[in-house]
């Protein structure tokens, strides 16, 4: 066991963890914070991926323990008093999701490619978002969310 | 409300009421839910393809760390009351190999299951099933389904004595006298490629037992709860009112959760043997083999017509893969495309075969499409070839054979009740400017350019919203195709409209909220959709075959009609009149010649007090509608594909994607262009990237997300969405199923265009999915 201290949604949390826990059942099962979703074990379809000190990561391809110190925002810290974050917002207006369970990853890794480059093009968009897997939309609509999230910013 | 208000919700692009728990993480999928004490299973999986067990051994499984109980095959054949269904036999002499949940003498492909371990977390379940030692005999293993077929061919279940499954057969017409009379014929062969679903979230399982009860609550990340109770009822022999299954959020299907698992089985049982909550998650290379395949099917077709083209006849033989088992629906998935090879073409004589055939490969069953993607993609393939050897152009060889008069009986039997096919091929003419991309191609012909351009049209035509219960029976599955729904309106004027059917991302609720609201007149956020629960949804069939707007739709539509019938009752008696007397728009009702009114909402305050309805009349106002469909839902439309194919590396770039769909009345514009375009991009990628591979041994090689192509963004391109409407005929909604035409449609559009472009190297045909390497070799061989 080590001694691991998270900043998760602005709340620190003191955990001992395992060494082999994966960060993504550190959130999951240690903070019940569900909304980040397992898809894979290969680190090819990026429904768990969160923001660590603001950049995107896929949480299933890190241990807790390489967490210590940092900062992390999951789908759960996002929205604010129960308005929606303008990416949440984006993807609910353009249908951006239908099963949902890629769009918490897909969300955060949206808004980690805006922070990285405020006006993407539709190339762009497809490019920076390639390491997460959608299979019920086409991602036709997630790219448009994200234009949509890009020019409301 | 004013009477004359209409369709307030039906037709608008309504955001849906399914996304803000989605986008925020309160959604609750089958990995979120947790049951105090419940302990957890691992699956412990053949490493062969064909092997004869010899020995299990548990005793270091059984003393790892927190490990409850462990078990082979053998050790539970008392758990069983049957084993796991198949609810298709499609013909009276089908060979049934039977498929007990853990494998006894013989493990029939790599990733069979012969053990499970059931341990106090997830790690310890999945450690402890790594202590347990099986003993194989290797057996030689067969994943060709051609070669399965062979005299030498080793055999899956030697009670059967042959790989052969069955043989079924569907002839009408003159198809013999047609094909001999023909003046011009093609024949072509086709491999469909086996796909390997991947919904973004794996299967997983939960059973609680109430032991003294001998009550069992199942959460499943299933499309079928309830056809999942009845069958776990026939494997396990737990009784069916003592069985409750809730699907909870659920992170797609596409057929791959439309299955009755071996997974579910186990829990149930378990969970009654060792009295404790169970709970089964599967990881996803595991679920590359433990999770059901799709397509796998050879196709030879042959095409008859006359000298200035008009098609008369089609004829087919089908080898197609059951896999090691059959699953749910195995033998029935390319039946489902039978009715469908003579596409929406006016041909007279039609003569179709199939043979299933077993396999050492994972099962296949129902994928997106299941059958008619098959059938859509040879049909349309083989027109193209007919059009080469008569040398016209694509476009009117199709145009001229197109069904014109609706309802329309094809040679294989069934009715269209309406479609205008020329309707959508003509706007998406326009959309795309054919002329246009026809003179670019010529241009870049001329001048030798390195990249070189294709068109390939799909003009289809496909049978959903499964299905007529008689045609059903008549074709031997076991079950009907009705829905039910059950519209209930509270005191305070909500309504709970409770489906059948089970969603896992259509937007079902948002969608049955906007039909319910415009017949009931009442706000959308005042109709509550529930689904997906045993204990709390009328009797249902659930969703695939893209049924459940176009069946369970239909039967909450005609539910609220029965709530309105009665409102009107309570109304006229309020009002002193007779029925006859009110006029009902939008849930008002008014008495004629006078602007007195009243609502339904209103009349179901009063039916809930019941301190004034007409004698003898039930208090409440409630009704359950079941809807056995007339007909099956018939969708079509044009798919244009426009490629970019790179000479020197064999790449290929979708240029443009021009999809007109014919899918009757729409509810939700802004939900059905999702479908649509999300079953394109399926569909597209069983044409440019998606194949499962085995080895010579029968190992899959293509077993996780590092080696199967699952495309990205990066990889698809934006497609142009747009729509015809022919109204349905035969529904009172007039709609038409949309979930699966574009993974019908969309890989012999792409294909097409493919051997559009490779046409003048003499290359005609690429086997999907067309790889760079394979486009390069082809040619590379040609020249």
């Amino acid at each position: 066991m080590r001694r691991v201290s998270l900043a998760v949604n602005g709340v620190r949390h003191e955990l001992d963890l395992e060494p082999r826990e994966l960060l993504v059942y550190v959130l999951r099962e240690r903070l019940g914070l569900t909304g980040t979703n397992v898809g894979c074990d290969t680190s090819s379809c990026g429904a768990c991926t969160v923001l660590l000190n603001g950049e995107s990561v896929k949480s299933c391809t890190l241990l807790g323990v390489q967490a210590d110190g940092t900062e992390l925002t999951t789908i759960e810290g996002l929205a604010d008093n129960g308005t929606l974050h303008p990416m949440q917002q984006a993807f609910h207006e353009q249908h951006g999701l239908q099963c949902g369970y890629c769009t918490p990853g897909m969300v955060l890794a949206a808004i980690s490619l805006l922070a990285e480059n405020p006006d993407p093009s539709e190339d762009e968009i497809r490019h920076g978002l390639e390491g997460n897997l959608c299979r019920c939309t086409g991602y036709q609509n997630i790219v448009k969310a994200v234009r949509a999230a890009a020019a409301v910013a | 409300m004013a009477v004359s208000e209409q369709q307030t919700y039906v037709g608008s692009p309504v955001a849906r009421k399914e996304d803000p728990e989605l986008l925020t993480g309160q959604a609750r999928f089958i990995d979120d839910i947790v049951i105090a004490g419940m302990v957890w299973m691992a699956v412990v999986r053949s490493p062969y393809a064909h092997a004869r067990i010899l020995s299990v051994d548990l005793t270091a499984a059984r003393e790892a760390e927190g490990v409850v109980a462990a078990f082979a095959g053998a050790d539970l054949s008392d758990q069983w009351a049957g084993g796991l269904p198949c609810a298709w036999p499609v013909t009276e002499d089908i060979k049934l190999a039977t498929h007990w949940p853990l494998a006894v003498d013989k493990a029939r492909y790599a990733g069979d299951g012969v053990a499970v371990v059931i341990a106090e977390s997830r790690a310890l379940a999945k450690d402890a099933a790594e202590l347990v030692h099986v003993e194989y005999e290797q057996l030689p293993a067969v994943s060709n389904v051609e070669a399965a077929l062979g005299d030498d061919a080793p055999i899956l279940h030697d009670e059967l004595g042959t790989n052969h499954c069955y043989t079924w057969k569907l002839e009408a017409g003159e198809s013999e006298r047609l094909f001999a009379e023909a003046a011009v014929t093609v024949k072509e062969r086709y491999y469909q490629n086996r796909l390997i679903p991947n919904a973004i979230e794996p299967r997983g399982v939960i059973v609680q037992p109430v032991p003294t009860q001998g009550e069992y609550t199942m959460w499943s990340a299933t499309q079928i709860p309830h056809i999942l109770r009845t069958t776990l009822t026939l494997v396990t022999g737990i009784s069916e009112a003592k069985l409750r299954i809730i699907a909870p959020d659920v992170g797609g299907g596409f057929g791959s959760k439309l299955d009755v698992y071996a997974e579910e089985a186990l829990c149930l049982a378990l969970a009654r043997k060792l009295g404790r909550p169970i709970k089964w998650i599967e990881e996803r290379s595991e679920a590359y083999v433990a999770t059901i395949h799709g397509r796998d099917v050879v196709q030879e077709i042959e095409l008859a017509a006359t000298a200035d083209g008009t098609i008369t006849a089609v004829r087919v033989r089908l080898t197609a893969a059951m896999g090691a088992y059959l699953q749910l629906v195995t033998p029935g998935i390319p039946i489902l495309g039978a009715w469908l090879y003579g596409g929406c073409y006016a041909v007279q004589g039609y003569d179709f075969e199939c043979v299933g055939v077993y396999t050492n490969t994972t099962p296949t069953d129902a994928y997106r499409g299941a059958g008619r993607p098959e059938a859509t993609y040879a049909i349309e393939r083989a027109v193209d070839a007919l059009a080469r050897k008569l040398e016209v152009d694509p476009v009117e060889l199709r145009r001229k054979n197109f069904i014109r008069e609706f309802p329309a009986t094809i040679a294989a039997g069934l009715t269209i009740d309406s479609g205008d096919y020329e309707a959508s091929l003509d706007k998406a003419l326009a959309m795309v400017d054919y002329e246009g991309v026809r003179a670019e191609q010529a241009e870049r012909r001329e001048r030798g350019d390195r990249k070189q351009l294709g068109i390939g049209f799909s003009t289809y035509v496909e049978m959903c919203g499964l299905a007529p219960s008689r045609i059903l029976g008549a074709i031997r599955y076991v079950a009907g195709g009705w829905d039910a729904a059950t519209i209930r309106f509270l005191p305070t004027g909500t309504v709970q409209a409770i489906v059948g059917t089970s969603p896992h991302g259509q937007g079902h609720v948002t969608t049955f909220s906007q039909v319910v609201a415009d017949r009931l007149g009442v706000p959308i956020e005042a109709v509550e959709v529930i689904h997906g629960d045993t204990m709390v949804s009328p009797l249902g069939m659930d969703t695939y075959g893209s049924r459940s707007l176009t069946v369970g739709g239909v039967s909450l539509w005609q539910a609220a009609d029965k709530v309105v019938a009665k409102a009107k009752s309570i109304v006229a008696h309020q009002f002193e009149v007779d029925d006859a007397d009110l006029r009902e728009a939008n849930g008002t009702f008014t008495l004629a010649g006078t602007d007195k009114t009243m609502t339904v909402a209103e009349a179901a305050f009063a039916a809930w007090t019941a301190h004034n309805l007409p004698d003898g009349m039930e208090p409440g106002l409630e009704a359950t509608a079941v809807y056995d469909p007339a007909n099956f839902s018939w969708p079509g439309g044009t798919h244009i594909a426009v490629v970019e194919v790179d000479t020197e590396t064999g790449s290929v770039d979708i240029r443009r994607y021009v999809a007109v769909d014919d899918l009757g009345v729409v509810v939700n514009p802004m939900i059905v262009d999702g479908q649509v375009a999300g079953g394109i991009a399926q569909g597209v990628a069983q044409a440019l990237f998606e194949e499962a591979l085995y080895d010579d041994e029968a190992n899959l090689l293509t077993s996780n997300m590092v080696t199967y192509m699952v495309p990205s963004a990066a990889e698809l391109p934006k497609f142009e969405i747009d729509r015809t409407e022919t109204r349905a005929t035969d529904n009172p909604l007039g709609v038409k199923g949309v979930g699966e035409t574009g993974t019908i449609a969309s890989p012999p559009a792409v294909m097409n265009a493919l051997a559009d472009a490779l046409s003048p190297f003499g290359v005609f045909d690429i086997a999907m999915p067309a790889t760079p390497e394979r486009v390069w070799r082809a040619l590379e061989e040609a020249r």
